[in-house]
């Protein structure tokens, strides 16, 4: 977490071929990544956002509220990174806190009540560790949205739009789709965090994030993720107004499929997907 | 940590080493009587490991404990290697060396006549980690409590979610909690047990959920590493930082109750339950 990432990758024009996945980490990283509030303000009209958990604060590292989407309401709800130094400050590097994800799950609820879809975006090199977090109980938070999510009565749709670091991102990730871009990363661990445990050396984390299959390719192999939304050119950067335009499809064909879903439906088929997740052998 | 192996290889290893060395008041007991205590020193209440089988001795009554989803155990799904080795290799000689296919051991039985259904991790397993097989038999047995109307218990050891399988020991973390989120809906207890140590993707998921969530004293209970804390914040933290007892403090779990008590404590908790 945290970590600079090497940019040599990005610092040529030409697009490369056959990215490695340790090139796709650097370009999920890039300083010029579009993030949540650059999409926002591509595809979002009237963002009414709501703020804080009711308990706490208003963490400025997870934000929501109500908001149309190419003529559809949803609840949008996201990891809030930022762009310049005091942005990222601010957002605390889009690493939330427990205040994030319980306001992320009072949004939610507010959703099922007025029965409008939620729309999640994953951006974060994980939950935030620290001392007040821990205090708070940031176990404790992730936790509870990960059940609650499980039985949330309306239509949830995920788009992992940069980094999906671990439990942190997986805060907002119960959804009934998951989508991701081309080069956003989802791991259970930062492939630095990877080396420096299983390698006993960060330098490592190249190998660490192949063998990690992190990409959004790998994980669609394993059947983590639903959708890949490819990226144009070298990176979403190069163009976002264009990969905006190609979540917003996404996230409305997605919507619109699910809307034909009774609850019940909807339900089961989220506990099934879930349910299906992992590999493992089964013995004689 | 040799003194609580029992395969027989260890056995015969164990029975020269006639002493324990207590990890936290480093007082020297003698083995018998650390056994004879459940891996608890004498000295200082220091709760040692302990595996899921003297767990089972410990909580069912004798002879009702019956062993459900022993079928599954790991793969290698992404054909893990780091510099020590493949994933497939660590797990097999964990079997091994543990007799046991996975990081939990599932089953139902009676504690003190009250019939549960329970998982019970075991931190000698690849550090009780959580890997899709460990994920999917919380879940099933989960799913048996639901199909059963049975009270749930899990206990937890395990510093967290398994690296070897990626994303999809990530995913174990929301699939769990799924099998727990049916539970809440269909008003069956499920009880938490947090024992030494619940960290990391376990303590995020279903360590944290139960409806009640009891501790062994001195366990380590916390999301983020200690090292990892002290990097972002600059500084030491609090001696007691993500204890047991720092966690009973702060709200989040219920009691904290010694291992020789805990049988008691759960069928007691589980007689106020009529529905």
């Amino acid at each position: 977490m945290g970590q600079k990432s090497d940019h040599a990758v990005m610092d040529k024009p030409k697009v490369k071929k056959n990215l490695t996945p340790w090139d796709i980490v650097q370009i999920s990283r890039h300083p010029k990544r579009p993030i949540l509030q650059d999409y926002l303000s591509f595809m979002a009209k009237n963002f009414i956002e709501l703020h804080g958990d009711r308990y706490f604060s208003d963490d400025k590292a997870m934000i929501g509220g109500f908001t149309e989407i190419g003529g559809q309401k949803v609840m949008l709800i996201g990891h809030n990174k930022g762009k310049k130094t005091h942005e990222n400050i601010e957002r605390n590097f889009g690493m939330a806190k427990p205040d994030g994800y319980r306001k992320a799950l009072r949004l939610m609820k507010l959703a099922q009540r007025f029965n409008v879809p939620i729309v999640t975006f994953i951006d974060t090199p994980g939950a935030f560790p620290g001392l007040e977090a821990e205090e708070r109980g940031q176990a404790e938070a992730i936790a509870k949205n990960l059940t609650e999510m499980a039985s949330l009565e309306v239509p949830v749709v995920c788009v992992v739009i940069g980094e999906g670091g671990s439990g942190g991102a997986l805060g907002i990730g119960v959804g009934d789709r998951i989508l991701m871009l081309s080069n956003a990363i989802y791991s259970v661990i930062s492939p630095e965090g990877c080396a420096s445990i299983l390698w006993r050396d960060a330098k490592y984390a190249p190998d660490a994030a192949e063998a990690l299959n992190l990409t959004a390719k790998a994980l669609h192999n394993h059947g983590i993720i639903d959708e890949i939304i490819e990226e144009p050119g070298e990176g979403a950067h190069t163009d976002a107004k264009k990969v905006a335009d190609l979540i917003e499809k996404a996230i409305l064909k997605n919507i619109k499929a699910l809307q034909k879903l009774s609850v019940d439906e909807l339900l089961q088929k989220r506990f099934e997907k879930f349910s299906a997740m992992g590999k493992f052998t089964v013995n004689k | 940590m040799a003194w609580y192996t029992n395969t027989t290889a260890e056995k015969k290893k164990s029975k020269k080493q006639l002493w324990v060395k207590c990890k936290k008041c480093h007082s020297h007991v003698y083995t018998e009587e650390w056994k004879e205590n459940l891996n608890v020193c004498p000295i200082c209440n220091y709760h040692g490991a302990i595996s899921s089988h003297e767990r089972i001795k410990l909580l069912f009554d004798k002879g009702s404990f019956e062993e459900l989803f022993d079928h599954i155990s790991p793969k290698d799904s992404l054909q893990f290697n780091d510099l020590k080795g493949s994933y497939k290799d660590k797990y097999e000689a964990n079997i091994k060396k543990t007799g046991i296919n996975e990081a939990v051991v599932t089953g139902k039985g009676k504690m003190n006549g009250t019939p549960v259904v329970m998982a019970i991790m075991d931190f000698r397993f690849l550090g009780g980690s959580l890997g899709s097989g460990t994920g999917e038999k919380i879940l099933q047995a989960a799913n048996y409590a639901f199909d059963h109307n049975l009270p749930y218990i899990v206990i937890s050891a395990s510093g967290g979610a398994r690296m070897q399988e990626g994303a999809l020991s990530l995913m174990q973390m929301a699939k769990t909690c799924a099998g727990v989120a049916r539970l809440n809906k269909k008003n069956i207890p499920y009880i938490s047990v947090l024992t030494n140590p619940t960290t990391g993707g376990v303590s995020a998921s279903y360590a944290m959920m139960g409806d009640i969530n009891v501790s062994e004293p001195g366990a380590l209970i916390g999301f983020a590493g200690r090292r990892v804390i002290e990097q972002t914040i600059g500084e030491k933290l609090p001696d007691d930082f993500q204890t047991a007892e720092y966690l009973l403090d702060h709200g989040f779990v219920d009691s904290i109750v010694n291992r020789k008590d805990l049988k008691d404590y759960l069928s007691n908790v589980l007689s106020y339950y009529n529905r």
